[in-house]
């Protein structure tokens, strides 16, 4: 029995000659709500633009367990889209929807790697392709619903609130059936309230059966929701642990107080 | 409108004169006299252009003011719903239009049936183009290239195998296709105006490479005697086989719009659509961009190359003159003018660009600076094309939402 979800070791990435992430050892169990914090610029966006293949490490693995007892995939060299399909799915930090397409299209998109058709069926729109079509239409209002946006169906993404856009993000991630979902800063932005509801969806969310892995900025706000939290600093893990121990460490209080 | 505003659109209509009469004062208020050795100055001509610029540029802004308070540019919902939200005079309306265009040379001329036919041939050039540049968001400014593989697969086999242009319409459209593959693969990391860049050289190689390699193409003399499209292997005379090609034409068309319609809000044109919003997001969702940015290529490409042999058979005559970088330009004009992505806007685009300039000849020499000057007019006013692409409302059946 594996409980391990995705397994990381020595992962390195540089920009001409600067690191920006040295050496990163991490594993994330299935089924958990793990945080990466860190301060600004420390690297936390560039480990999941590592994960989700948009950077190619220079060194280092990532190992991806689909499933308790599945074998281990490597995801390092594997093109984004590949990994999608592999079950990773995630949101950015600095929104990227599909603005000029409706909240539902934009939903829909997620379920691209879950579904089949072709050229052919598009021209033809055979029964088989019709019910894909439905398939993809239902399954992403759904998602919409759960994510509160049933309300924006037909707007166009790019006219949404900015909280409903990132909630959007989130649903449209939702929609590729992710078995371990990265949220990179999903609370970037919000005001206290929004950000609270948002924090109760992901606990929800997680309560699904998902893994998930987020990133945020503000070390307070990970405490209440996460089991486990891993802090990078200049491209390091400096420490990881359990909330507690995290806020008792005193590397992390120097990271964050920058003594 | 409240005063101020008021006072910014007239300053704003006083600048569009003022420019007005800078860009047509070579041609309005400047005239050479050759014979007499003198120039005269029409300074008159600068005053009429300067007021109409400003009458028409503020009544411009006066209707947009009135069309849609407080928001320049309206955008959302499908223009199809703003127009006539009934579907069943759409449908009327489709149906008239189609009547039209098959009675069309039976009311016309063999001259005008011509003209319609090029008219036509451009729709489908603009479909095709709109499938790169409009949905996949590809700016390609060779197109021309393709559309010159097309004409050039049927009039090379035509003259060296004497294929006929049913065999060689599926030939050309896939070889063009394949051209489109093989101009995608090194420019699937280019974006933008890298993008524009290479593609702009590529229609140059094409175009140069037919110029210049003389065994293969015939260099610019060009070929000669293509035979017309066959009809159960009848001989048509010049008046049939004009009506024959528009014929076609008109269903090449029909096909053409049926196709990129179903595309459109298929699977694979969401993925088109994704690629052009936000290529790093549409990858992050798990499309494959390389098989998503060949395919738009490829399916463009088609197009031009069904095209190239239908103006190969329709001309019976080719040479690397007509496939210059200003066709390119005029197709991307049409896709841009008409709407990127739209179907109907397309349509429009093609008509108002290739029919426009005939029916303008009653204006003489004037004509191609009242062409132009139209053209600017219409991108200032509607920088986002004639016809807005609006996407599909989904009326969702399963669960009713009170909200929508
Ligand atoms: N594409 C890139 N090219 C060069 N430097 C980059 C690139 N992406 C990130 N960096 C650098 O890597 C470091 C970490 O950035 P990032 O991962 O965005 O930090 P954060 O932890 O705030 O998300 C920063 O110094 C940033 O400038
Ligand atoms: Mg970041």
């Amino acid at each position: 029995m594996n409980t391990t979800i995705l397994k990381i070791s020595g992962l390195s990435v540089s920009f001409g000659g600067i690191l920006a992430l040295d050496n990163l050892d991490l594993d994330i169990k299935q089924k958990e709500i793990a945080a990466v914090i860190g301060p600004n610029g420390a690297g936390k966006t560039t480990f999941f633009n590592c994960l989700t293949g948009l950077y190619a490490p220079s060194a280092g693995e990532i190992l991806f367990y689909p499933g308790r007892d599945a074998e281990a995939v490597s995801l390092k060299g594997m093109k984004p889209h590949q990994i999608t399909e592999k079950g990773v799915a995630r949101t950015f930090q600095n929104i990227r929807l599909f603005p000029g397409m409706t909240t539902l299209e934009n939903v829909m998109i997620g379920r691209h790697c879950r579904s089949r058709a072709s050229i052919l069926g598009a021209l033809f729109r055979n029964a088989a392709t019709r019910r894909e079509e439905q398939e993809i239409i239902d399954t992403s209002y759904t998602i919409l619903e759960r994510v509160g946006l049933a309300g924006y169906v037909n707007e166009l993404a790019g006219n949404l609130p900015y909280g409903a856009q990132r909630r959007l993000e989130m649903a449209r991630a939702l929609a590729a059936e992710p078995l371990l979902l990265l949220l990179d800063e999903p609370a970037a932005g919000m005001n206290p309230q929004e950000t609270l509801n948002i924090m109760e969806l992901i606990g929800e969310i997680a309560a699904d059966g998902l893994t998930i892995l987020l990133i945020e900025h503000d070390m307070k706000l990970v405490m209440s929701l996460c089991q486990r939290i891993f802090v990078i600093d200049y491209g390091r893990k400096i420490a990881q642990g359990s909330p507690g121990e995290i806020r008792s460490n005193p590397d992390v209080i120097k990271a964050y107080l920058g003594a | 409108m409240p005063a101020c505003r008021l006072y910014q659109e007239l300053k704003r209509s006083l600048l569009v004169a003022l420019w007005f009469i800078f860009l047509t004062f070579p041609l309005m208020v400047v005239k050479v006299d050759l014979v007499e050795r003198v120039v005269h100055w029409r300074w008159k001509n600068m005053l009429f252009v300067g007021l109409a610029g400003f009458f028409f540029s503020f009544l411009g802004r006066w209707i947009m003011q009135r069309k849609n308070p407080g928001k320049a540019l309206g955008k959302g919902t499908a223009w199809s719903l703003r127009f006539c939200p009934d579907p069943k005079i759409r449908k009327i309306l489709i149906v008239l239009l189609l009547c039209l265009a098959v009675a069309f040379p039976q009311i016309f001329s063999s001259y005008q049936t011509t003209i319609m036919t090029t008219a036509l041939m451009y729709v489908v050039l603009g479909l095709g183009l709109n499938i790169v540049v409009g949905m996949a968001g590809l700016l390609d400014l060779g197109y021309v290239a393709f559309y010159a593989v097309g004409a050039y697969s049927y009039a090379l086999l035509n003259y060296h195998f004497h294929w006929g242009f049913w065999t060689v319409l599926p030939i050309g459209g896939l070889i063009a296709a394949l051209f489109g593959v093989l101009l995608g693969f090194p420019v699937l990391r280019l974006r933008g105006d890298y993008l524009a860049i290479v593609t702009l050289g590529f229609g140059e190689i094409i175009r140069l490479i037919l110029e210049n390699w003389g065994e293969f193409s015939q260099g610019p003399s060009g070929i000669s005697n293509i035979s017309r499209p066959g009809f159960f292997g009848l001989e048509l005379s010049l008046d049939a086989a004009i009506l024959y090609i528009y014929y076609l034409m008109l269903a090449f068309v029909l096909v053409a719009i049926f196709i990129v319609g179903r595309l459109q809000h298929s699977r694979l044109g969401r993925a088109w659509i994704a690629l052009r919003e936000d290529e790093i997001a549409c990858e992050a969702m798990g499309i494959d961009k390389t098989k998503t940015k060949l395919t738009a290529f490829a399916l463009g490409a088609f197009w031009a190359g069904i095209i190239g042999v239908v103006f190969a058979a329709k001309t019976t005559f080719i040479n690397p003159a007509s496939f210059t970088f200003l066709e390119s330009a005029i197709i991307l004009s049409i896709v841009v003018l008409g709407g990127m992505g739209s179907i109907f806007g397309v349509i429009l685009g093609a008509f108002i660009l290739i029919l426009l300039p005939e029916y303008l000849r009653a204006l003489a020499q004037y004509r191609m600076l009242a062409f132009g000057i139209l053209l600017v007019l219409l991108m200032v006013f509607r920088p986002q094309g004639l016809i807005a692409p609006g996407r599909r409302a989904y009326f969702i059946t399963k669960k009713p939402d009170p909200e929508t």
